[in-house]
């Protein structure tokens, strides 16, 4: 025997799972119209795959036989349960006569089933928290008691929300289906929200202990790449995924050894992850050659600017300038207004920015005092600095943060 | 298919909307129903009287007991409802938006339970 097959066996595995998860759910919430169903069947092929493939060997096509057991479960469990609707049953006999699309065969109309499951998850009448749970739990197949870690609340209270999540879908008949042409834009922007949400909830973890933690910066990718495969014309799929892409290449970079925050200015950026890097900015330029620009496009081209930059001093202030500018015409919000005020201190002067922050309506914000702060200390107000910095501590809990902070306001 | 009650909420002790106001708001929501009735989704509606109007029945033993007024004073009052079947709650969704814009006032959207006896 080959030594190193065994020791393959678990990561190969691991790919087939990633892989073919939500295929295998996708199509069974379409056959069984049953969300719970789908899922425990899906669960219960990948354990007996574990169990069986070490010693007979990964199947040539691990997706269709995953698949094929996974419907087997399902059968079973819809026979055993009498109490399951005529519509089930309709689907059991559909499913025994075989008309189960084939994995061999292109298999694209799989993708159009797990394009059905992304978009039922992240469906706008759940709650976006439970559509990030919903999502992570049926499309990413990470499992609950994960998922509870990632959000820093009990299992039972996101067990809760999952499950009410899917009563939902289930009593007011959510449907499994691509939105009509009219509704796509919002839908498919509640789709990148909720791939967006998962990755800040990772990005803002990092520098925290818990080492038991999913990645859900690594997941939220793998979500955006498979909505970009799934979506390719959508550019604000292919802006989404260069905006993480271009962020997480400064992951490491960005977190001290003692766990407090890096800021931008002070990053090493020998260490950012030029790989991510040259990948998002090829992506980057292909959706902002379609001329249809939204604000993941926009942030993600303001990150490239930075990105660009050999160091911080060297930035080209004046075009993230006009990228704010453009993103503040689509979405004028307090915090884009924020964000651009970095920029004009660094193009007209701190004074002008402390101007433009003075009319923003953001005072419960813990990076509007912080960015006043920072720009009083450059104007030689540190008494007025010093309140802002401890304004500003007092409205966040983030430990990295805190840290990043309490050091800037004693460095004066 | 699904049945959904839309109800057409607004805030008690709103304005009123002025009578040329009504006028066009009726004319708008009669346009809607029209339209589910094409369509064969319309199930019932109505607009519903003040909340003033309504009274309260509790049933004891041998007894009732009818009380004046609504079950709650709430912020949102409930000025009609519509039932319609529909595929889902995206069909369903899109005559809620339909019938925001007539009555110009939010629309709450519930499912009713299944409750074919056939």
């Amino acid at each position: 025997m080959k030594p190193n097959a065994a020791s393959d066996e678990p990561l190969a595995l691991q790919r087939v799972f990633r892989d073919e998860w939500s295929r295998v759910v996708a199509v069974l919430a379409r056959s069984f119209h049953d969300l719970d169903l789908a899922e425990d069947a899906a669960q219960q092929a990948f354990a007996e795959a574990a169990a069986s493939w070490p010693a007979t060997g990964i199947p040539r096509s691990p997706g269709a036989w995953v698949t094929a057991v996974a419907r087997r479960r399902a059968i079973d469990r819809v026979r055993r349960e009498s109490t399951r609707d005529a519509k089930q049953l309709l689907a059991v006999r559909s499913a025994s006569i075989d008309t189960w699309p084939d994995f061999d065969l292109g298999g694209e109309s799989v993708d159009d089933d797990v394009l059905r499951l992304v978009f039922m998850c992240c469906h706008p009448a759940l709650a976006p928290p439970a559509q990030v749970a919903l999502t992570l739990r049926l499309v990413a197949g990470i499992e609950t008691t994960a998922i509870a870690r990632a959000f820093l609340v009990s299992e039972s209270v996101m067990t809760q929300r999952i499950v009410r999540a899917k009563r939902k879908i289930r009593a007011a008949n959510i449907p499994f289906r691509m939105p009509e042409d009219a509704q796509l834009p919002d839908r498919l922007a509640s789709v990148l929200a909720v791939i967006f949400l998962a990755f800040n909830e990772g990005y803002i973890a990092a520098g925290g202990d818990r080492l038991d933690r999913p990645d859900l910066c690594e997941e939220a990718i793998e979500l955006a790449r498979l909505v970009v495969r799934l979506m390719p014309d959508e550019p604000e799929a292919r802006g989404l995924l260069a905006l993480l892409l271009f962020t997480s290449s400064r992951r490491r970079a960005r977190v001290a050894a003692d766990g407090s925050l890096i800021v931008l200015a002070e990053q090493d950026r020998g260490r950012w992850d030029h790989e991510l890097i040259d990948e998002a900015a090829v992506l980057l330029r292909s959706c902002l050659r379609q001329g249809r620009a939204g604000h993941y496009q926009l942030h993600a081209a303001i990150t490239a600017v930075y990105t660009e930059a050999t160091t911080f001093a060297a930035t080209d202030w004046h075009q993230i300038l006009a990228l704010y500018d453009h993103l503040l015409l689509i979405a004028p919000t307090p915090v884009v207004a924020l964000n651009r005020s970095v920029a004009l201190a660094e193009v007209e002067g701190p004074e002008a920015a402390l101007m433009a922050l003075a009319e923003l309506d953001l005072d419960h914000y813990y990076l509007w005092h912080a960015i006043q702060a920072e720009l009083l200390l450059r104007c030689g107000r540190d008494d007025a600095a010093a309140l802002e910095f401890e304004r500003a501590l007092q409205l966040t809990d983030n430990p990295a943060e805190r840290r990043h902070l309490q050091r800037r306001a004693h460095r004066r | 298919m699904t049945r959904y009650l839309l109800s057409v909420g607004y805030r008690a002790g709103a304005t009123p909307p002025s009578p040329d106001e009504l006028q066009e708001i009726m004319a708008d929501v009669g346009d809607v129903r029209r339209r589910m009735q094409a369509e064969g989704s319309w199930v019932f509606g109505g607009g519903l009287h003040d909340p003033s109007t309504a009274s309260v029945v509790t049933a004891h033993d041998g007894s009732a007991v009818t009380t004046d007024g609504p079950f709650i004073d709430s912020k949102e009052v409930i000025g009609g409802i519509t039932i319609i079947d529909v595929a889902d709650l995206d069909a369903a969704l899109g005559w809620a938006e339909r019938t925001a814009r007539a009555t110009r006032c939010p629309i709450e959207v519930r499912p009713f339970m299944d409750d074919h006896p056939e």
